[in-house]
């Protein structure tokens, strides 16, 4: 890796994949989604800092950092759930496959970019019900049974669940929850699916499940997921950017940001020095 | 054991006695109106009651069914007026207006609640009877929804805000509009919650007599239609409570207890209703 690329990761311009740095790690030179220059402010508090990189298409980008470093805000951006909170405020350009989505209609835009969040949300509904909630309210066309059966095993959930769909969601375990929850986004085909610490709330072997359930669901769409754990973005990403109070230090290809960082700050936060 | 421990021991006690007396005088009050209404009411009612037309001064027997049916069509129609304006007025405030607005019509709707519900009577008096020039079951139905909207409202404001954000999140993240996502998540995981909020004040607004004489007045026969004065069984009780008449005392004893039965199995079900189904994990 040549000194010029270390600088322009370093001054969080230039999307790993455009840089040609490791042309193994980026060969699908296309970008899902480009941030571009994103400030944003909760009320007078700035919490993110020109942040600008790209999401490489069917491809799994990871955004790790401590707490308070911004991660869960940027991946909201993409989204624009981050709408919901009345005092928020961005500026900069966030766009998907070349068309701004700040100025697209914001439905239209999450149906295209699904969110899965931290704790198991599923809806006080049945199984069946909640993976063809979003294809209700989007009036579809298709047989329901089948779109729903087809995002169930997207999601590995369907031979846990096929015997009881009209059961409450509530009576699964949190681990199926959360893959329910996948399943539910994932109904709707969106192009990009993010997922804010989606294992947190878990326990080990249904954060495998869903760390295994991410590395498959890459041939479906693009991936981004924010988590606190580094062993997990290490083990399910192709690219990871790496945050902290709000600025983007570095964003390379994974197993070059664990083994190679560029940036001292990646490196002590990656050893356990601090975070 | 020294005296400073015995002391504290005693007053311990002492304290511990007093708190359990004051809960037994706090439920003894209602089972003693509940027992003397059961033995008087009890020993006068009869199918009579149920069926017959009240009896003309001076013969005994006769019933209340005006009243009972009067008392239905009030009821049904305070709250086809009060429900929706409470119910949509608390998606209002609980899922749309600034907290400014929402400090404003919660602090007017507490208001509202806490006035004295004869004010409410002359207030449906002056929009619903004076202008019209008669007494009507309508007036009646109008008096007792007002009174019925504050309650509505604030209850279903507390079960709306009670649904956590993650499943507002969740059906936005898919593309709700904020409309859908209130009408097929939020008010869905929140309609037992309202459901009892409406039972209950339906339970409150069923005995009130105030608001009644001032627009529904009463009558001694059937009322048709809801453009007459109609009976009711609060304002009957009230008439034939202060009456002379041993028979008429006897007639308010029923009529206390039905309405009171009434009450009893709204409440019940209100609760039922609360305590089955799914229910939303905080």
């Amino acid at each position: 890796m040549n000194a010029s690329v270390r600088s322009a990761v370093s001054v969080n311009i230039t999307p790993p994949v455009t840089t040609g740095a490791s042309r193994e790690a980026t060969a699908p030179a296309q970008l899902r989604m480009t941030i571009s220059k994103v400030n944003f402010w909760y009320g007078a508090k700035q919490t993110l800092f020109d942040i600008s990189l790209g999401i490489a298409t069917s491809k799994v980008t990871a955004l790790i950092g401590p707490s308070g470093c911004g991660k869960s805000t940027l991946l909201r951006t993409l989204d624009r759930m981050h709408e919901t909170v009345r005092s928020s405020r961005l500026e900069g350009e966030i766009l998907l496959d070349g068309k701004n989505i700040l100025a697209e209609d914001v439905t239209l835009l999450r149906r295209r970019v699904g969110m899965v969040f931290q704790r198991p949300n599923p809806f006080p509904k049945s199984i069946f019900e909640n993976v063809a909630y979003g294809l209700r309210i989007n009036g579809t066309k298709l047989p329901m049974a089948e779109a729903v059966e087809k995002s169930l095993r997207h999601a590995a959930l369907w031979d846990e669940v096929k015997d009881h769909l009209h059961k409450s969601a509530y009576e699964l375990s949190g681990g199926q929850q959360q893959r329910l929850c996948i399943a539910r986004a994932l109904a709707v085909e969106p192009e990009v699916l993010l997922l804010d610490e989606p294992c947190s709330a878990l326990d080990p072997i249904s954060t495998a499940k869903i760390e295994e359930l991410l590395v498959q669901l890459k041939d479906l769409c693009t991936i981004v997921t924010v988590t606190h754990n580094m062993q997990q973005a290490a083990r399910i990403s192709d690219f990871t950017a790496f945050l902290l109070t709000g600025q983007l230090i570095e964003f390379s290809p994974t197993p070059q940001l664990f083994t190679k960082p560029s940036d001292p700050r990646t490196e002590a936060y990656i050893t356990g020095r601090f975070g | 054991m020294n005296p400073r421990m015995r002391w504290r021991k005693f007053v311990s006690n002492f304290m511990l006695a007093m708190t359990g007396v004051c809960a037994l005088v706090a439920v003894s009050v209602l089972f003693f109106i509940l027992a003397s209404l059961v033995y008087h009411g009890g020993t006068s009612i009869n199918w009579n009651f149920f069926t017959k037309l009240p009896a003309p001064v001076g013969e005994t027997g006769g019933g209340m069914a005006n009243a009972i049916v009067g008392s239905a069509k009030l009821l049904l129609l305070a709250t086809l007026f009060g429900v929706p304006f409470g119910f949509l007025g608390a998606i209002y405030i609980a899922e749309f207006s600034g907290s400014k607005v929402a400090f404003v019509v919660r602090y007017s709707a507490d208001l509202l609640n806490g006035a004295p519900s004869i004010v409410i009577g002359i207030f449906a008096f002056s929009i619903a009877v004076h202008p019209f020039k008669h007494f009507s079951t309508l007036a009646g139905g109008f008096a007792l929804g007002v009174m019925m909207i504050p309650i509505t409202l604030r209850s279903t404001e507390g079960f709306l805000l009670d649904v956590p954000r993650t499943l507002r999140e969740g059906a936005m993240a898919l593309g709700a509009s904020k409309w859908k996502t209130i009408a097929t998540v939020i008010v869905p995981a929140a309609y037992r919650g309202i459901l009892t909020a409406i039972l209950l004040a339906f339970a409150r607004v069923a005995g009130e007599t105030a608001p009644l004489i001032f627009t529904a007045l009463g009558n001694s026969y059937w009322s048709h239609g809801l453009n007459e004065p109609t009976a009711s069984l609060p304002v009957m009780i009230w008439n034939y409570a202060i009456s002379a008449y041993d028979d008429w005392h006897r007639q308010a004893w029923a009529a206390g207890l039905v309405l009171l039965t009434l009450i009893l199995i709204i409440n019940i079900l209100a609760r039922a209703i609360l305590s089955r189904g799914i229910s939303v994990p905080r």
